[in-house]
């Protein structure tokens, strides 16, 4: 069943294949039958999803004039959450979340460890670095009005993602288990604590107990490994729809301009 | 074209033309069915989630440890005009960090006033969690007050506030002798007036005033079984 082409996507014109000239024949040899078997795999899969559609509608999409580099911060923020992804899944391999052995493993895999110090140091100057892009990224938003209608939505989702990674910092920062890491909890445990009528439960949950135990790092380490990540990539998936849905927003300095066939209407 | 208004459908399948309606009958089958899978459906996520979330805060929010009482040094140790500090274990089990400094002196009437009959008062154990966020104080003898490195709280030698941040005096340790020896049992908290709260609070609750009922005792506070 031969099923109908799809448009072709709007690429640059140096990009876009070349026509056959008069006369040319079809061309073979075993670079072509690579490049005909590579598109007949792409095919097959396309042809059980109609994924192809969809990475269409979502990676063509039209900009405004005026889109500039400020744009790309939403997309910096991502590439740093999916770095502190992929680099803590590794980091995860060597520590150890035991309250007697937490600090020695973190302390091998920074001493010892091939290019461990490295991995840390990306991981722990990679959430530095997300929060300040978050920050940043907000502010675009803001100065360029994009949250007005129709994304109020996406800046609420944009909301509860920046609350997700102010709970990841606060989780991973106790993970080294040094003494700036056990006061640094121990005060932020306490002023959740401050919250009237449920904030000493609450300190009750977040600890595990009374007091700061053997399963209060267990606890953070679940919260920070496995919660709270599949929360945010959840809603990275929301907030990414409704960027491809809704569009972005042109600079607030650009005046909207009349469509061409409105111009002859009016003369 | 206005539209008339319509008239009130019957509540009876019956009545509204509904092929093989039983008599008396008010849900449709397709509406019953609906409501059926839904209804399955939140008890099959009801008996995952419920367990789940009870597992992850129950333990942690209702368990009552039972109270621990670790010797710190016969009783002719501490004099009644300083502090003593001694180390103790609140935590077993985590190493050092379950360890916590006390500050342990005699009685002296004069500073303390009346005894509380309920307990044994001839030691006064002073914890050293700061109660503004619970960093940990250290008694300068020359002042005689206790000062947090953090944020400034300061607290005179009865441990009651003198500045700072800090919302209430220091919480206490209960004390009691066996065998010529001082021992320290669980924590509780005092207010300003020095009442007993002995379901302790964290750091930064106050427990004056309707602080005391915002802030309210929590479930996970130590069985005091043997007094």
């Amino acid at each position: 069943m031969k099923l109908p082409k799809l448009p072709a996507p709007p690429l640059p014109s140096a990009l876009k294949p070349p026509p056959k000239g008069p006369g040319e024949r079809e061309k073979t040899g075993p670079a072509h039958e690579v490049k005909d078997a590579g598109i007949a795999a792409v095919d097959w899969v396309d042809e059980r999803t109609s994924l192809s559609g969809g990475l269409r509608w979502a990676m063509f999409r039209k900009v405004p004039k005026g889109t500039n580099w400020f744009y790309t911060l939403g997309s910096a923020t991502l590439f740093a959450f999916l770095s502190q992804a992929v680099t803590g899944v590794f980091l995860a391999m060597y520590y150890d979340p035991s309250a007697t052995r937490a600090y020695e493993s973190a302390r091998h895999i920074t001493n010892e460890v091939f290019l461990g110090e490295f991995v840390r140091g990306m991981h722990k100057w990679g959430s530095t670095l997300m929060v300040i892009l978050i920050f940043l990224h907000m502010a675009r938003v803001f100065f360029f009005g994009a949250y007005k209608y129709p994304r109020e939505l996406n800046w609420v989702i944009g909301v509860a993602l920046l609350i997700l990674t102010m709970a990841m910092s606060f989780t991973g920062y106790l993970l080294p288990f040094d003494q700036r890491s056990y006061w640094a909890t121990i005060v932020g445990v306490n002023i959740n604590g401050t919250g009237p009528l449920v904030g000493p439960f609450l300190s009750d949950f977040l600890r595990g107990g009374a007091e700061f135990g053997a399963t209060t790092l267990s606890r953070f380490y679940a919260i920070h490994m496995l919660l709270i990540p599949g929360l945010i990539a959840a809603l990275i998936g929301a907030h990414l729809y409704l960027v491809a849905k809704l569009g972005t927003t042109a600079p607030p300095w650009l005046k909207s301009e009349p469509a061409e066939e409105l111009h002859t209407e009016r003369v | 074209m206005a539209e008339r208004p319509r008239e009130p459908k019957s509540k009876y399948t019956a009545d509204r033309d509904i092929a093989g309606a039983f008599e008396g009958e008010t849900v449709t089958r397709r509406r019953f069915m609906t409501l059926t899978t839904h209804g399955a459906g939140a008890v099959a996520v009801a008996a995952f989630a419920l367990p789940a979330l009870g597992f992850a805060a129950g333990t942690a929010i209702f368990e009552r440890p039972k109270a621990s009482w670790e010797p710190i040094g016969p009783t002719g140790d501490f004099p009644s005009d300083s502090y003593v500090p001694r180390v103790v274990t609140e935590v077993t089990g985590v190493g050092e960090v379950g360890k916590t400094t006390v500050y342990v002196r005699a009685r002296n009437a004069e500073i303390d006033g009346p005894p509380d009959p309920e307990i044994d008062t001839n030691f006064v154990a002073i914890s050293t969690r700061c109660m503004h966020l619970g960093c940990p104080v250290r008694y300068v003898d020359a002042a005689k007050r206790f000062i947090c490195p953090c944020h400034g709280g300061v607290y005179d030698f009865r441990a009651a506030v003198a500045g700072g941040p800090p919302v209430r005096p220091l919480d206490r340790f209960y004390t009691r002798v066996r065998g010529g020896q001082v021992e320290i049992g669980p924590r509780y908290s005092v207010n300003s007036e020095f009442d007993r709260h002995p379901k302790y609070r964290d750091p930064g609750q106050p427990l004056d005033g309707i602080g005391q009922y915002l802030y309210p005792g929590r479930f996970s506070t130590p069985l005091l079984n043997s007094q």
